[in-house]
Order: C-alpha cells, then structure tokens, then sequence
C-alpha cells in the first residue's frame, strides 16, 4: 500500500539543507510510490519551494508566520499540525537536526504515535518498509518498525542516506495560513557559534583534532588541509574543554554526529562517547603518537606519529597531487 | 519549589558490549544512571538549594534500578520514585514510557522536571518532550544554563553547537545537555542518608493504566553489531613515507579524495 507523506524541509543561512534533500528520498522509500509532500516554515520560504519539487518532493505546502522566524516547539508544532490536519498523511519524515530533534516527539504524541528517530538506513519500501538506527553509542544497530498502522514517523541522521538527483521538475508550491498562537517560548538572542563555510554535519571531508592539538594556533594545520580539501574542522571534547576552538565544533554523542566520506582524526584518543559521533564515517584515518590509543580500532588507516609533523606533510602530498 | 527528575538506568557503554540471539547481553554488564540524566539531577539539586522545595527522581524499570534510585538520593534528592513495570510491560518504547511517567506526574503540580536529553542506551531524546507534550506543559531541550527567577525562567541551549537564549515561564520540563554542570559525587554522609530516604514502589494499577494503554508503538525486529570492520591498516616506514603512502591509498585504494 502506498502512503503520502510528509516531509519538513530546513533552512539554515538562508539555504536549505542538504538533509532536507537526503529526507525527501527517504520519504520516496516510505511512500512507495504515494505522494511526498514537503512542508517549509518560517516567516518568508516560499522562495524554497521550487528546489524541494526539484530533488523529488510531488508538492510543497508552505506556512509563513511572523511568529515562525525563530523555531518553537509552539509555534512549529501549530504549523505542521495544521498541515497535517489538511493532508492527513500516513507518514512523516523530519531531519534529525536540532529543529527535528526537538520538535519530533512532540507531533509524534500528538498523533499517538511512535517516532523511529536517527535513522541511518532503510530497507524495503512502503509497508514494508524496515528502519536502522545506531544505539549504545554507535556500537550497535537495531532494525525497528511501527507495530500498527499508524503514522509511521522517522528522522533521518544528516549525511547517510542519498538524495535524489537534482532534476527540473514541476510540482505545486501552495501556501496555507494557520493563526499561530500563545507561543510561550521568546527566543531572545542566538550567539552564532558555527564556523563560517561548510556545516560539519554535512562537510564530505573533516579533520579533526584532540587535546593534542595542544593549543589554538595548533589548529592552524588543521584548518589549512581542511581547506584544502574543501573540509571543515572538527574537534573532540577535550579540544573544547582545554578551550583551543569553540565547542560549536565539538563531534560527538554531545555535539554533532557526522557522516564524512573522510574523517582524519588528529590527536583524539577515541573515547566511546566521541566515536559515537564519527564511528559511521566512511574512511577513517587516525594520527596518534600512541599506538595503543583506541582511536586505531576503527580506524581504516593509522599513522602513529606526532600530528605536529603528519599533518603539514600530508597538506604539502595533497598539494602535490591535487 | 516543586521539582521531578526522569532518570534512566542504562548499560555503560565504554563497557564491552555483547549481542547474542539478536539481543544485547546484559548479564554481568554494568549499569549506570544516564549521563545526561546526572546533569539533570545535579541542576534539580542546585536549583532547591537555591529556592527551596523538593527533589524527587522517578524511574521506570525493575528493581534493579533501585541501584541508580539511591545514587540520586545519595547526590542529594529528597525521594525517589520506581515504577516497577517488570510484571506488566514487555516491550518499552518511547510512548509507553512517556504515558507512564504523565500518568504519574498529572496530578503531582510539579513547577520543573528534568531529564537528560537522550539516553545513551537507546538514543532516541524522545521521552522528554512526550511528556511534556502529555502533561500540556512547554519544555526546552539541551539546556546549558538554566535561571530562575520567581516564575520566569532564562535558558540557554545548545542548537548544533549555537547558544539560542531564550525566557519561558514555570512550569516546565527541560532536558539537560552536557556543559550544564559538573555532577556532584555522593558523600560518604550522602551514601548513609540515603538509605533512610524514602523510596516508593508503584506498579501500573497503582497508577490506574491499563496494561493495553501502554502497549508499544515500535517494535525492534532485531539488535546487532555493525559488521567487523577489516583491521585497519598502521602504516609503517619513516612518516615521510607513510605520509605518501597514505595519500595514494585515500585517492586510489579508498577512492575519498
Ligand atoms: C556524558 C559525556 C558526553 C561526552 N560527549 C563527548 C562528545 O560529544 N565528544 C567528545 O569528543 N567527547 C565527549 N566526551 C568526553 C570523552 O569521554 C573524552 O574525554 C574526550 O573525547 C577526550 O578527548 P581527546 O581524545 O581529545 O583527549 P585525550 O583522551 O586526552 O586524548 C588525547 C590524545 O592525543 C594523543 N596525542 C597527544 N599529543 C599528540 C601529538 N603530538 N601527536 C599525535 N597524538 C598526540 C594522545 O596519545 C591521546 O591519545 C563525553 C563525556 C561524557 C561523560
């Protein structure tokens, strides 16, 4: 049987997100063969609608408010239930972003149902269709499914299930007005924390570094092959917590899971509570001077060294051949 | 004040983890309260020393989560709470969970509750804003800093790195991320006194639910470990060399660059 379903897109900087793009495909898995229908919120999105149709979405419903320029669980869950209400879908998939994070369990009591959150991968399709989402940190998997015929309501983890093509296609972009009400969070201020450039949990390549790194200006080595590379840095608690970058960039169970096709670790000790945010990484390479440190467990290629002298030498190699 | 804590009793995952007969081992593993539940506690705690009132910490499990019950009252909560679900509830997930605990707090008029923001056992952050959402309360996630002044309440929270500062008002639930606060280690005085807290027991008749009202919603079909991964490669010779070497097998051997 087929479902329509629903999917939230995101913006972020005034672009949309590439998981919204990798949600829409999982969407398209879920519905087999229904309709995907993206939702945008916010105060003026509308302009997004056109490149959501063009990486798949059948149609694209549109709530602006003034009250939705900042999220709230409030103002965001008056919106999407009121889509939700109009469309009556049989599924919905979100990003398992902080928007999507926070928002999800919320609409999922709403609707009585369960909420299949951080998926990395579907098999089957339509009815069928079977979620797998890491637990224990990322030492294990579980394949889950709704037991009964509810909303079947997922988020997908950023960077690990493949969007679509982007192609012309055409798709109706509508706008509906829901009155949005008794808001009873007021968003003061958002101290921006992010480095400019490439968002790391979608970055394709990052080199991140530990508590070896040592220092701020240590960093620079780092940031200079990540540019290189067209990547983005990365860091481990304790590069935060010994203050040499901003715990914006912090990877991990507590800061951001990540998916790169190429994750250098410099100077990390591997600590269980860090691989949970970079274990699934598809190539990893570790830089330790420790050869037992348990970074080298899941790593794909181990350099045991000080990152002090790897890591220059492996920009001027990269230099060479790029 | 009247404050609630949600806390788990999860498996350590730093400890090895076995999966036999497509379930995880738990014989003999060692258990903790949640990490992200013991920020959570921790603030429960301030936040009373600061305005006054009472810590209660609520779990559902079996009685082998008593264990995590006392550390609590030993960090300095007031009293504890277990809803022994081991008779009546086979599968747990998130609903039944989230149903439980409001049907325990509906009538409780708590001013704050506090939970972790995700459980590191099953990773799902849901129950938090469930119960938020069942009690009709506002809730805040992954809160790095919480002030609380007569009924207004200032948070910052973490948003992938971001600080969003924001104001709400009591009541309200929120969900601790790390970098709250360090959690305190129970005292040797703390240990004894919280053998004398009181420790209250309920089932879900107690509670007046219904063993179908709970049933889950999800059902795992099966738990494994990610597929070995061939030994990594430590590369050998002067770094130099290993540097060369490790960039010809990134562009030609893992095809990433
Ligand atoms: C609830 C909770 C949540 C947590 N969440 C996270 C999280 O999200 N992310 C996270 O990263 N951590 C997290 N942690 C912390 C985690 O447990 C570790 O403490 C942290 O990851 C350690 O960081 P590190 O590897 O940089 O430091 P260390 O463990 O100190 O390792 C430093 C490494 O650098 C190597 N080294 C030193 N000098 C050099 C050199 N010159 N060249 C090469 N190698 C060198 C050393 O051999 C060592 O292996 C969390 C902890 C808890 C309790």
């Amino acid at each position: 049987m087929s479902k329509k379903v629903l999917v939230l897109g995101e913006t972020r900087e005034g672009a949309l997100r590439n998981v919204s793009f990798e949600a829409i495909a999982a969407a398209k898995k879920v519905s087999g063969g229904g309709e995907v229908v993206a939702v945008l919120l916010g105060e003026t999105v509308s302009e997004f609608g056109s490149e959501l149709v063009a990486y798949g979405a059948d149609r694209v419903i549109t709530v602006e408010h003034p009250h939705l320029k900042s999220y709230t669980s409030d103002g965001y869950s008056q919106a999407f239930m009121a889509v939700v209400d109009q469309e009556q879908p049989q599924a919905i998939v979100f990003g398992h972003t902080a928007v999507g994070k926070d928002l999800s369990p919320k609409i999922a009591s709403k609707l009585q149902t369960g909420l299949i959150s951080d998926v990395t991968d579907i098999e089957g399709e339509g009815a069928d269709a079977v979620f797998i989402r890491p637990i224990y940190s990322g030492k294990a998997f579980e394949k889950v499914k709704l037991k009964d015929d509810g909303v079947v309501f997922i988020t997908v983890r950023p960077n690990n299930i493949a969007p679509l093509e982007r192609e012309e296609r055409s798709g109706d972009v509508s706008s509906l007005s829901v009155d949005i009400t008794n808001l009873r969070t007021i968003i003061k201020n958002v101290v921006r924390k992010s480095a400019e450039g490439v968002d790391l949990s979608e970055a394709k390549v990052i080199i991140a570094g530990g508590r070896g790194v040592k220092s701020k200006e240590g960093f620079d080595s780092l940031n200079e092959l990540a540019n290189l590379l067209g990547g983005a840095v990365g860091a481990s608690r304790g590069a935060c917590d010994a203050d040499y970058c901003d715990y914006s960039l912090q990877i991990g169970q507590t800061g951001k899971v990540v998916t790169p096709d190429l994750y250098i670790a410099a100077g990390i000790s591997g600590a269980i509570q860090h691989m949970a945010g970079m274990s699934n990484s598809k190539v990893i390479v570790a830089i330790n001077k420790d050869p037992e440190a348990n970074i080298f467990k899941v790593a794909d290629y181990g350099i045991v060294g000080d990152l002090f002298d790897v890591i220059p030498l492996l920009t001027e190699e990269f230099k060479k051949v790029m | 004040m009247n404050i609630y804590v949600l806390v788990k009793r999860t498996f350590d995952t730093e400890e090895k983890l076995v999966v036999s007969g497509g379930q995880i081992q738990e014989d003999g593993a060692e258990f903790i309260i949640n990490p992200y539940d013991e920020y959570a506690i921790e603030e429960a705690i301030t936040v009373r020393d600061a305005h006054g009132g009472e810590v209660t910490v609520v779990t559902i499990g079996d009685e082998e989560a008593e264990k995590q019950l006392r550390t609590a009252l030993a960090m300095g909560a007031d009293k504890a709470v277990l809803i022994n679900t081991e008779d009546d509830v086979e599968e747990l997930d998130q609903f039944t969970s989230a149903y439980i605990l409001a049907e325990y707090l509906k009538d409780k008029e708590a001013d704050l509750i506090l939970a972790g923001n995700v459980a590191i056992d099953g990773g799902s952050g849901q129950v938090g804003p469930r119960v938020a959402d069942l009690l009709g309360i506002n809730y805040v996630t992954t809160i790095t800093s919480l002030e609380i002044d007569g009924d207004t309440v200032k948070i910052i929270r973490d948003i992938e790195g971001d600080a969003e500062e924001l104001e709400t008002s009591l009541p309200l639930l929120v969900t601790a991320q790390q970098g709250l606060n360090e959690p305190r280690y129970p005292s040797l005085p703390g240990i004894m006194k919280a053998k004398k807290k009181p420790l209250e027991e309920l089932e879900l008749d107690d509670l007046d639910i219904d063993e179908e009202d709970v049933e889950a919603k999800t059902q795992t079909l099966e738990v494994y470990l990610p597929p070995k991964k061939q030994a990594g490669r430590i590369l050998e010779g002067e770094i130099p060399s290993q540097v060369s070497e490790l960039v010809s097998l990134l562009r030609s051997e893992a095809k990433v660059i």
